[in-house]
């Protein structure tokens, strides 16, 4: 156990925990902010995808103690009213099925349109590469990042 | 205006205040409809006045709906209170949803499987909403004393034309709520459908793209611990020995122990399947705690040998019949051979048309060919999990579950209480294919609640999910057809088996439409687990079938959209055996291949040197045909566009069916492309996504059209039928690729995929 300080979504927190507890499980568990999911624990499907700093990583493996003084996103604090671009593109194309990845597909794609506003296919599919939607959402999320894009 | 008999009484119609409008579930439509200025418009009304269990209406005549089958992303919470709404005669816009809970007395078939929610729902759904558009009417005609055949009604107003009179629903709704339910209704015509027909956006959307708490994984309770457990690492073994002493005093860890999932003497009904019956619990305060003593648990396994587990049977004497799986620890290599070589050995006859037997020895071609296919884990994005808070003489028990009113007897069974006195509550659920038909996880989840004496949420890690089973099982066949002198299909033979079952569907085309036909079903028996998966033994046999049939096209030298249209020609003007045999309707079929004919530009000549593959299948009460294309990038096999004809009769939701339909298209081009689970010494080999390969991003098609066949036949489900006949158009639009046919899926390690 260690007291542990972090910035969320523009709120500090200061925590009694393990500081080995990934970043998902502090957000989830502790902070009761459960839009970051937990689809595999080792970095491979996206699902806990949230924004540290301007740069989207994989809080199922990144453990909190590593953060520093660096400021977490996530689904929550993307937008206040849910009218980010992106969010508001995915709702335009109706994409979710399930909805349980596009949490994390909607961050992922948030990072990338701040590095490169005007993303090629391939740069999305690249970029992407990393979130699993099982309900094969795929085409929908493309166009939607297009349109936010724009 | 259509009337029809009401086939309620009283009692489907409780008037259930239980479920007064928790926040959590509900689901405003406005919200999701791009029309923010709504919000400023409609507001939660003063009172809420229920015309029957499915609705209620609003003082300022806001309409609430329930939907009442389980939401696993095929969209029923939206499109079935659409159907609600469209014969209540409401706008859209004011109508806010509700997930029911279960509740038997009022909602009927509150399953999600057999893509059978819209088409079961569509008569019951559409008559609730008249009833209560019907009591509006009445207390309108009662309170300006005017007969109730001149009163009429738009979008959520009731009107006498000739008085002048008219009225919102709200200040209808506290009268119309104390009549009786009408003996009669009228229906809309499907041509005066104001909703029904026009997309609607998912009421949940908002919702799921600000990351609220929607689904089972999210359940947080004040005081609630964490469960997780750990099962036998192979099928076939067992729990020899724990050693929990670490573990069990480790930070925030409450107890570690053995559990029986259900009793020694339970017997088991459908949904109870389960691999594991005996498993380590680990409980204590949070989930990552969980997780670290779990590895610090020790426990050795032992073979577990041949055993026996009973399920319900209603014609045994005894009530139960027994299922016996062998004990050997298995492996894919074996499993193989198996599949390859027991074909002819196990088959048996299940249908036979003509001679099938003269017709192959007079042949003057034999073509024959096998396709197989390994076990599928279902891997939905959010793993298994509940959230039980069993109490002395109540269990609350909330989560992600497909089964709803099969479960609620096994959870009641398992906890020694009445059936009564289990409230189970559906979440919004991470994905469903056919893994959570199968509650078992909801009664561990109880069953550790109930031990604890505490609320609990239970937690599969991925690896725990994907090395669990309820498996697609492992398939195999062999179609064999006969050609004479003229290159004229004289004969057709299907031998399909599996692992531990078969995926025959001996009634489906191409039975009927050809005179000499055999087809045959076996099995080997496995004690690897296996259950449905989104469009059971079809997701297989479709694209296994569609394959040949492109093969078998090629050899007579036809092309393949004309072959299967001959084929379902004759199975229309002449079909062999009786029609009722014949488990398809060739009009409909031939329909669906008419239309992707046309949409694919199949036969422009600028389409000739394209890489397309044709498929249709039949499965669900719904047909589907595919022309895929391929293109070569930088060596790989890309799919460049899908063209997607689809007749599922009236299209509740169109924009979300068009989504069902991709969503399907690209599932099924992946399973086929890049997935399956195989074993070593009965241990998985995959247990994440390193190792388990699902389709990503940049192997989508580049574009997927949609088409449906107009009709005003009932709706027909959609959350299966476009994942299976993919499977086929992929594989013929590989060998227009490359030349070479690929048989076993998944293609890319079939060692036939360029790149």
């Amino acid at each position: 156990m260690a007291t542990v300080n972090i910035k969320v979504n523009g709120k500090q927190h200061s925590l009694e925990i393990d500081p080995s507890t990934p970043l998902l499980w502090v957000l989830r568990d502790h902070l009761n902010l459960v839009g970051a999911k937990y689809g595999c624990g080792i970095a491979m499907c996206g699902s806990c995808t949230v924004h540290v700093g301007d740069i989207a990583i994989r809080s199922c493996v990144m453990p909190v103690s590593q953060l520093g003084t660096q400021e977490v996103t996530t689904i929550e604090g993307l937008s206040e009213k849910g009218d980010h671009p992106v969010q508001k593109a995915w709702i335009e194309h109706d994409v979710p099925q399930c909805g349980y990845c596009q949490a994390g597909q909607i961050m992922n794609a948030a990072a990338l349109l701040k590095s490169n506003p005007n993303p090629s296919d391939e740069d999305i599919e690249s970029a992407m590469h990393g979130n699993i939607c099982r309900c094969g959402t795929y085409t929908r999320i493309k166009a939607a990042i297009k349109t936010a894009s724009k | 205006m259509t009337r029809v008999k009401t086939k309620y009484n009283r009692r489907d119609f409780i008037k259930s205040s239980a479920i007064a409008g928790g926040g959590l579930m509900l689901s405003f439509s406005w919200l999701a409809s791009c029309k923010p200025e709504k919000i400023d418009i409609l507001e939660m009304p003063d009172e809420w006045f229920e015309l029957n269990g499915f609705l209620k209406v609003g003082n300022n005549g806001v309409v609430s709906i329930m939907s009442p089958n389980p939401e696993i992303g095929q969209n029923v919470k939206t499109s079935m209170p659409m159907i609600v709404a469209e014969e209540l005669d409401v706008d859209w816009a004011n109508v806010l949803v509700e997930q029911a809970p279960l509740n038997t007395d009022i909602f009927s078939r509150q399953l999600a499987g057999g893509s059978q929610s819209i088409r079961q729902g569509w008569d019951s759904l559409r008559m609730v909403g008249a009833t209560a558009r019907q009591m509006l009417k009445q207390a309108a005609a009662d309170l300006w004393e005017v007969p109730l055949a001149e009163i009429t009604t738009s979008n959520g107003v009731v009107m006498h034309e000739a008085s002048g009179k008219k009225a919102g629903y709200g200040e209808m709704a506290n009268a119309a709520s104390q009549l009786d339910v009408p003996e009669e209704v009228e229906l809309k015509e499907v041509k005066d459908f104001k909703i029904i027909g026009h997309s609607q956006k998912n009421v949940d959307g908002p919702d799921i793209v600000m990351g609220k708490p929607l689904f089972g994984l999210d359940v947080y309770r004040e005081g609630m611990l964490v469960a997780m457990l750990i099962h036998p690492p192979a099928f076939g073994m067992r729990i020899k020995d724990l050693n929990a002493n670490s573990a069990k005093s480790m930070p925030g860890i409450k107890d570690v122990y053995v559990m029986n999932a259900y009793p020694e003497d339970y017997i088991k009904q459908w949904s109870d399947i389960t691999a594991f019956n005996e498993m380590v619990v680990i409980v204590g305060e949070t989930t990552w705690q969980v997780m670290q003593a779990k590895k610090a648990v020790r426990v050795t396994w032992e073979e577990q040998g041949e055993f026996v587990d009973y399920f319900e049977s209603g014609s045994s004497p005894d009530g139960k019949y027994p299922v016996t799986y062998p004990g050997a620890l298995e492996s894919t290599a074996a499993h193989k051979k198996d599949l390859a070589s027991l074909g002819e050995k196990l088959a048996e006859e299940v249908r036979k048309d003509g001679d099938p037997e003269v017709a192959f020895r007079n042949a003057d071609q034999i073509i024959e060919r096998s396709y197989s296919a390994p076990f599928l884990a279902h891997n939905c994005m959010e793993p298994m999990n509940f959230f039980a808070d069993v109490q002395d003489d109540y269990a609350e028990l909330v989560g992600p579950i497909q089964t709803p009113e099969y479960m609620e007897k096994s959870a009641s069974a398992r906890l020694g209480l009445p059936l009564e006195k289990i409230d189970i509550k559906m979440t919004r659920m991470g994905g469903g294919f056919g893994r959570r038909l199968y509650g078992h996880f909801l009664v561990e989840a109880a069953a550790i609640s109930q031990k604890m004496k505490s609320p609990v949420k239970l937690v599969y890690s991925r690896e725990d999910d994907m090395t669990f089973g309820t498996y697609r099982p492992a398939y195999y066949a062999t179609y064999r057809a006969a050609l004479d002198e003229n290159k004229q299909l004289i004969g057709f033979q299907v031998r399909a088996g599996g692992i531990p079952s078969g995926p025959l569907f001996a009634n489906r085309f191409p039975a009927g439409a050809i005179d000499n036909y055999l087809a045959e079903s076996w099995s080997v028996d496995s004690n690897v687990t296996t259950g449905a998966f989104r469009a059971p033994r079809s997701n297989f046999i479709a694209g296994a079938e569609q394959s040949f049939l492109d093969e078998l096209a090629e050899a007579m030298g036809k092309d393949p959209f004309d072959l299967r249209l001959e084929l379902l020609d004759r199975a229309k003007t002449d079909p062999v055996g009786k029609p009722e045999e014949n488990d398809y309707d060739p009009e409909r079929y031939a329909g669906v291949l008419q239309l992707a004919r046309e949409k694919s530009g199949w036969d422009k000549p600028e389409n000739s040197d394209k890489s397309r593959g044709v498929s249709a299948y039949y499965c669900h009460n719904s047909y589907v045909a595919n022309v895929l294309d391929l293109v070569l990038e930088d060596g790989q096999a890309r799919v460049d566009r899908v063209c997607c004809a689809v007749d599922c009769g009236i299209v509740v939701n169109p924009d979300a069916a068009v989504n069902m339909v991709e969503g399907g298209t690209v599932d099924g081009i992946g399973h086929a492309m890049y997935s399956g689970l195989s074993f070593r010494e009965g241990k998985p080999d995959q247990k994440n996504f390193d190792t388990y390969r699902l389709i990503r991003h940049a192997e989508a098609p580049k574009s997927i059209d949609v088409h449906f066949v107009e009709s005003e036949i009932k709706p027909t489900g959609l959350g299966e039928p476009p994942f299976p006949p993919i499977m086929g158009a992929l594989a013929n639009a590989l060998y227009r690729l490359n030349g070479k046919r690929v048989y076993h899926q998944p293609f890319v390690s079939d060692g036939q995929i360029l790149g």
